[in-house]
């Protein structure tokens, strides 16, 4: 069981000396992993580090205050577009223009969080699934985002430092993505974090003890829109370029989907889970390579499973392995994780 | 002795249906008062109303509490006021541990030094959520919750204690011993208000009683009294004298 003796062992970071070491283990490697691996390995884990932001301020929305959104491709399309425009338009610099478009990225989370304080589930998802749609249609139209033909990002540079490579912005990149995994263990771990839990186990009660509903659920929306900008702005210089058909519906349900196949309310979850699917979503596309088997799937898609005539082998395969996942184990990955967990702490039973 | 809170002609509607119709309670300041009924009777209603959780509810009416109208404000600054409430059913949040649901009960207060010393009176009250100090709340027993549900209300130092039906759903031995210790919460100055089914019980410990029927306020008075009075016994208690056997039972028919 969880035993903790005193009020300092239960606000620390770190739960045991194992727990440090294999976050030591887990820098060692980040830091490494730039030499050790070619460049498109890194671009691939720039990916994942931006996913990993988005899914974790999701989850700070989903996971722990019970309310949905299939509208943060919109947050992220805010905090794309945002941040190049200052920097390109305005010329300001990056450490300045990031935390700037996300933090309008989280004043439009709090306005779209006024109606969460009316709907609820089904109704909920539909009035953020339209903030989503309309979001890309405008900036598509607006010359001033660069319309269908999108933009380019400047240059990015820190103080005198030019971040060009994909080495160079990993090196950016993962320890923003620690500060922001660390910062929303902590508000979770606050007051404003067990006012979340308590307003999703149940509202009613969370009111009587004088907690302000309203303001707790549109500060969800803010801070977990405030996420998704940071990781929106940030995307924007991992492509070099953005168009608003990147952020199309499908971006919503992927960072939804990331949430709830890592596990619902949990931090650790979310990471997984955005690991697991970026990859998934990234090499899928290698089935096709496989000798035999992939040209049988080819085919086999092509000519049943496609109105187009266009092989989509790897959408039916990764949703098949998101329908096992959750048919075996509802929490997600965190499930397992926690299954294996028990099974070591209270074997021989 | 003054009354703490009032409720003058309160109405409250559930949209088009109504489920208050013009009921003034007063409850004395330090004292314990039931208020039982049949289901459907507006028991909880008038909780809800007086936690302003219905909305834009009573239609009509005042409540006053401590001299000051809190008809109308919202929940979290009536709670402010010193009023806590402990939901039917009791609505703990599960996922959290027994410390942390206490400490959410603890919201409201500025003074991190005394809700820490006040931990050892809750668990002084229920040692059994000492045990369970780390467990999520979810995994507690019915009972257990209850017993929670009342410590997360109580550690805010209510002035007034709202309970909406404790004793649902535990055993009788276990309605006993949160019926003791509601009296001793009481002794040390808390008003409290008891909404309950279990009649004899809510009659025995508390000091005075309003009994609704259909949304008014239909006998009232000293527990001691109402305990003795025959359509009470009759209609709530269940004990039947002798000749009248069947005469209220048809009066409530109508």
């Amino acid at each position: 069981m969880n035993m903790k003796r005193d009020y300092y062992e239960d606000i620390n970071l770190f739960h045991s000396k194992t727990v440090i070491f294999w976050f030591a283990v887990l820098i060692l490697f980040l830091v490494l992993y730039p030499f050790l691996f070619k460049n498109y390995y890194i671009y691939v884990a720039n990916y994942i580090a931006i996913n990993i932001i988005v899914a974790t301020g999701l989850n700070i929305l989903v996971g722990y205050t019970g309310l949905i959104s299939l509208g943060h491709a919109g947050f992220f399309c805010l905090g794309a577009y945002g941040t190049v425009i200052l920097m390109v338009k305005a010329h300001i610099p990056f450490l300045i223009a990031l935390p700037l478009s996300s933090l309008f990225a989280g004043l439009f989370g709090f306005l779209i969080g006024l109606p969460a304080l009316r709907l609820e589930g089904p109704y909920l998802s539909i009035a953020t699934l339209a903030f989503g749609l309309t979001i890309t249609q405008v900036v598509g139209k607006l010359d001033f985002f660069g319309g269908r033909e999108g933009l380019h990002t400047s240059k990015l540079l820190i103080g005198n430092l030019h971040i060009d490579s994909d080495r160079d912005f990993y090196c950016l990149l993962i320890p923003i993505t620690i500060i922001m995994i660390f910062i929303a263990r902590n508000i979770v771990r606050t007051r404003v974090g067990r006012a979340f839990i308590a307003i999703r186990d149940a509202e009613i009660a969370a009111e009587t003890i004088g907690v302000n509903v309203m303001l707790y659920k549109t500060l969800a929306f803010a801070i977990s829109a405030f996420y998704t900008g940071v990781a929106g702005g940030l995307y924007a210089f991992v492509l070099r370029f953005i168009e608003p058909q990147l952020f199309s519906q499908m971006m919503s349900i992927m960072f939804l989907a990331m949430v709830v196949v890592g596990g619902i309310g949990s931090t650790f979850g979310s990471i997984a889970g955005a690991i697991l699917l970026t990859l998934l979503d990234l090499e899928l596309r290698n089935i096709l390579s496989i000798p035999y088997l992939g040209k049988f799937l080819e085919s086999l898609s092509k000519n049943f499973f496609s109105i187009t005539g266009v092989s989509n082998i790897q959408f039916i395969v990764f949703g098949f392995i998101i329908i096992f996942i959750m048919l075996f184990e509802p929490l997600g990955m965190f499930g397992i994780w926690i299954r294996i967990k028990k099974y070591w702490k209270t074997w021989p039973f | 002795m003054s009354a703490i809170i009032e409720l003058k002609d309160v109405v409250t509607f559930y949209d088009l249906i109504i489920a208050l119709r013009s009921i003034s309670i007063s409850i004395e300041q330090g004292s314990i008062t039931a208020i039982l009924g049949n289901n459907g009777a507006g028991k909880s209603t008038i909780l809800k109303t007086i936690m302003g959780l219905i909305s834009r509810q009573p239609s009509k009416g005042d409540i006053n509490f401590l001299g000051g109208k809190i008809a109308g404000i919202p929940t979290e600054q009536i709670v402010r006021l010193g009023i806590s409430y402990v939901p039917e059913g009791r609505e703990v949040f599960s996922e959290l541990t027994v410390k942390e649901n206490l400490l959410m009960g603890a919201y409201t207060r500025k003074d991190k030094k005394g809700v820490k010393k006040d931990f050892p009176w809750i668990y002084n009250y229920f040692p059994i959520l000492k045990e369970k100090e780390n467990q999520w709340a979810g995994t507690l027993s019915g009972g257990q919750q209850q017993m929670l549900a009342i410590g997360r209300a109580l550690i805010s130092r209510p002035k007034l204690l709202l309970l909406d039906e404790p004793s649902l759903g535990l055993s009788p031995l276990l309605v006993k011993e949160i019926f003791n210790i509601i009296k001793a919460i009481n002794k040390e100055g808390v008003t409290i208000v008891l909404m309950e089914q279990n009649a004899k019980m809510a009659l025995t410990i508390s000091d005075y009683a309003y009994i609704l029927e259909n949304g008014r306020v239909g006998i009232k008075g000293p527990s001691v009294e109402l305990l003795e009075k025959k359509e009470v016994r009759e209609l709530y208690l269940g004990i039947y004298s002798g000749s009248s056997r069947n005469r209220y039972q048809n009066i409530k028919k109508k």
